[in-house]
């Protein structure tokens, strides 16, 4: 694990929603090597959400240093920020995660039209990009051809989830971010969706970062990560504000 | 791709899109129906006289006098004598003229004393000839040829005998039912004043007043019967055709300082443009009317994509986690309200010539408006592309408002 090359590096990062709320991120330092399974777990409002957002250069942070795939993305632009995301970074959310008014499989390939990057792999196999989305929604038990065309408010939630992971897969991201993406399953049904997702980021060699407060969930990671352990915000930033759109 | 996700969000939402689309629709259509009508009714009235140069009459208003001769509306002003028509009748630039006596009616229809000279010269729609559709001109003192819709509405035919009335007006005192007329001729139909007239000869309507004098009416009876000659008496007004259009204002300046009674001469075009100037003010404030309801059309827009924007954050989240940048968040929404202004405008063009196609016979029988069916006009394009861009304008308030979420929220997806 230690021979791998870092996929996330921080250091000394310092974030606040506003220049005059308090500070929710202060990290020192935190490393995740490539192909790494992390499991992040803290209590609600501790930042987690926050962090991700950091992590995927939604926001960039206050002060400090964070490098993804060995980029500094704190020194890019708002543009170049959107693009690597898009290149490199697949995300599943807790809930609501599809666009209401596209099918199953214009969901899947939505991360192919943002980035030309993740189309090219995707289609790599010279199949083209709908053929990787159902092989995709294959491995999940989502392929069903009447299910494809189907509009996305007509699926079950544990459906909608899986749909979602094959949106975060699509493209071969190196980078899989999961903000408590099994919350609103059932146990049986949360135990099939980590099966899957490791499975493919095995497969792929992805990383694999996972935020939840479900503690049991732990043990089927390489690491946990006690988000309270990391993070310890004392006090207000007075450094100018970085934050950029 | 972002306008693909702006159609299929739009499709999503088909009835909110739709309604909204309706009203500006329905605004559209008002606007460009409104401008539509005011052009062609200016049109109409400026091709009614195409070919006369002069509108010569009894001293009064040149407004008034070419309402009151061409398009009947509004009394006939004093009658001018026979010899004074004569006089300027025979000047050496007068190509041609007609003579035009108004006063009575026949159930609400103008009947106009004229001479064959009307159905030689008289232009409409440009350049067309008047057509009889049946029967033949008048010839005798107890012809008459009528109108389109004179015909029409009160179902005569050639052959069939009309009594005609003293005044204007449905109800008459006195009928001149002693001298009745006999319908030689149906002409076609116009779309201009003429489908609303009753045409008689100029002598024909002297044998009608010379027996209410002689008959009926006891203040001439005390007076005596005045000579009989073979002249009319009188006319209204007269059109006049000059042998060329350059000697227009000095005809006009003779007609005014004509020495035997106060006449008045006006040139058609010039007098129209008075009535234009009279007729702006209403019109703008139609137009200002229904520039309005075009913002009132816009604002549902706006009102339905702003109560959208709330429940669509989480949607806005999504899209920035796949990497979508804040500048395609907001070309998204404005793309939206481009596609529903666009939409709006093509359905109210599209009414607008269903409108105009199934109402053009009623507009022509009822309003005497002949509207033609064509391409718009640089107007209308204008009014259509000041509407797009008030679309668009809206559309970046709702916009910007997205743009500003998807900054402030990042990826927080807020439940
Ligand atoms: N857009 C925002 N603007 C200002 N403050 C915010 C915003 N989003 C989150 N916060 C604040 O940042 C803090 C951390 O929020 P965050 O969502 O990261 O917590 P979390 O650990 O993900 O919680 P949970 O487990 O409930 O999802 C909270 O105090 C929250 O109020
Ligand atoms: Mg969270």
């Amino acid at each position: 694990m230690s021979v791998a090359a870092p996929v996330i590096e921080l250091s000394n990062v310092r974030f606040s929603w506003t220049a005059a709320s308090p500070v929710v991120i202060d990290i020192e330092s935190l490393r995740i090597d490539e192909a790494e399974r992390v499991f992040l777990r803290g209590p609600s409002g501790s930042g987690k959400s926050t962090l991700l957002s950091l992590l995927a250069g939604v926001m960039v942070p206050r002060t400090g240093g964070i490098r993804v795939l060995g980029q500094d993305i704190g020194r890019m632009g708002g543009a170049a920020r959107d693009r690597f995301r898009a290149d490199h970074i697949g995300f599943i959310f807790q809930m609501f995660n599809l666009i209401p008014y596209l099918s199953v499989l214009e969901n899947v390939c939505l991360p192919c039209g943002f980035s030309a990057t993740r189309g090219a792999r995707a289609s790599g196999g010279g199949t083209g990009i709908e053929a990787e989305a159902i092989r995709l929604l294959e491995h999940l038990d989502m392929a069903d051809a009447a299910l494809l065309r189907r509009s996305v408010n007509a699926l079950s939630v544990g459906q909608q989830q899986r749909v979602a992971a094959a949106r975060a897969l699509i493209g071969r991201p190196e980078l899989v971010i999961a903000d408590e993406p099994t919350s609103s399953l059932d146990e049986d049904r949360r135990a099939a969706f980590l099966d899957l997702l490791f499975r493919e980021c095995e497969q792929r060699h992805a990383t694999l970062i996972f935020v939840s407060h479900d503690a049991s969930l732990g043990s089927r990671f390489d690491r946990v990560i006690p988000f309270g352990e990391i993070n310890r915000p004392s006090g207000a930033v007075n450094a100018p504000d970085r934050r950029k759109p | 791709m972002i306008a693909g996700l702006a159609v299929k969000s739009l499709r999503n939402r088909k009835f909110t899109a739709a309604l909204t689309t309706l009203s500006i629709a329905l605004s559209v259509l008002l606007l460009l129906g409104v401008e539509r009508i005011r052009h062609e009714s200016r049109e109409s009235f400026t091709a009614t006289i195409s070919g006369t140069d002069l509108v010569v009459g009894a001293r009064t208003s040149p407004v008034n006098l070419l309402l009151s001769a061409v398009f009947h509306i509004g009394n006939a002003t004093n009658n001018i004598e026979w010899k004074s028509y004569r006089a300027i009748a025979d000047r050496p630039d007068v190509a041609w003229t007609i003579p035009l006596s108004l006063g009575d009616s026949h159930r609400g229809y103008r009947v106009l004393g004229t001479t064959p000279a009307y159905f030689e010269h008289l232009r409409f729609a440009r350049d067309r000839t008047l057509v009889l559709e049946q029967g033949r001109p008048f010839d005798g003192e107890q012809d008459a040829v009528l109108g389109a819709d004179v015909a029409q509405s009160l179902k005569y035919r050639v052959g069939d005998s009309i009594v005609i009335a003293h005044g204007a007006g449905d109800v008459s005192f006195t009928l001149h039912d002693e001298h009745p007329f006999r319908v030689t001729g149906i002409l076609a139909r116009t779309g201009t004043p003429v489908d609303r007239t009753v045409h008689v000869t100029l002598a024909g309507l002297d044998a009608v007043h010379k027996e209410v004098e002689s008959g009926e009416d006891p203040l001439a009876a005390i007076i005596g019967t005045r000579q009989r000659t073979d002249a009319p008496r009188a006319v209204t007004a007269f059109l006049v055709g000059l042998k060329s259009r350059g000697a227009a204002l000095s005809a006009q300046r003779a007609v005014n300082e004509y020495e035997g009674e106060p006449l008045t001469a006006v040139l058609p075009g010039v007098a129209l443009q008075e009535v234009w100037e009279i007729t702006g003010a209403v019109e703008k404030s139609l137009f200002a009317v229904s520039a309005l309801v075009v913002v009132v059309g816009l604002s549902g827009m706006l009102v339905s994509l702003l109560t959208s924007l709330g429940e669509r954050r989480r949607e806005m989240a999504v899209l920035r986690s796949l990497g979508a940048r804040p500048v395609q968040i907001f070309s998204l929404i404005l793309g939206e309200a481009a596609s529903l202004t666009a939409m709006g405008i093509m359905l109210g063009a599209i009414a607008l010539y269903a409108g105009l196609l199934a109402g053009r016979s009623w507009l022509e029988s009822r309003l005497g408006l002949y509207v033609a069916v064509s391409w718009p006009s640089a107007a209308e394009w204008e009014l259509v592309a000041l509407v797009a861009a008030a679309g668009l304008l809206i559309g970046l308030i709702p916009a910007w408002r997205s743009y500003r979420y998807s900054l402030a929220d990042g990826m927080i997806v807020r439940f």
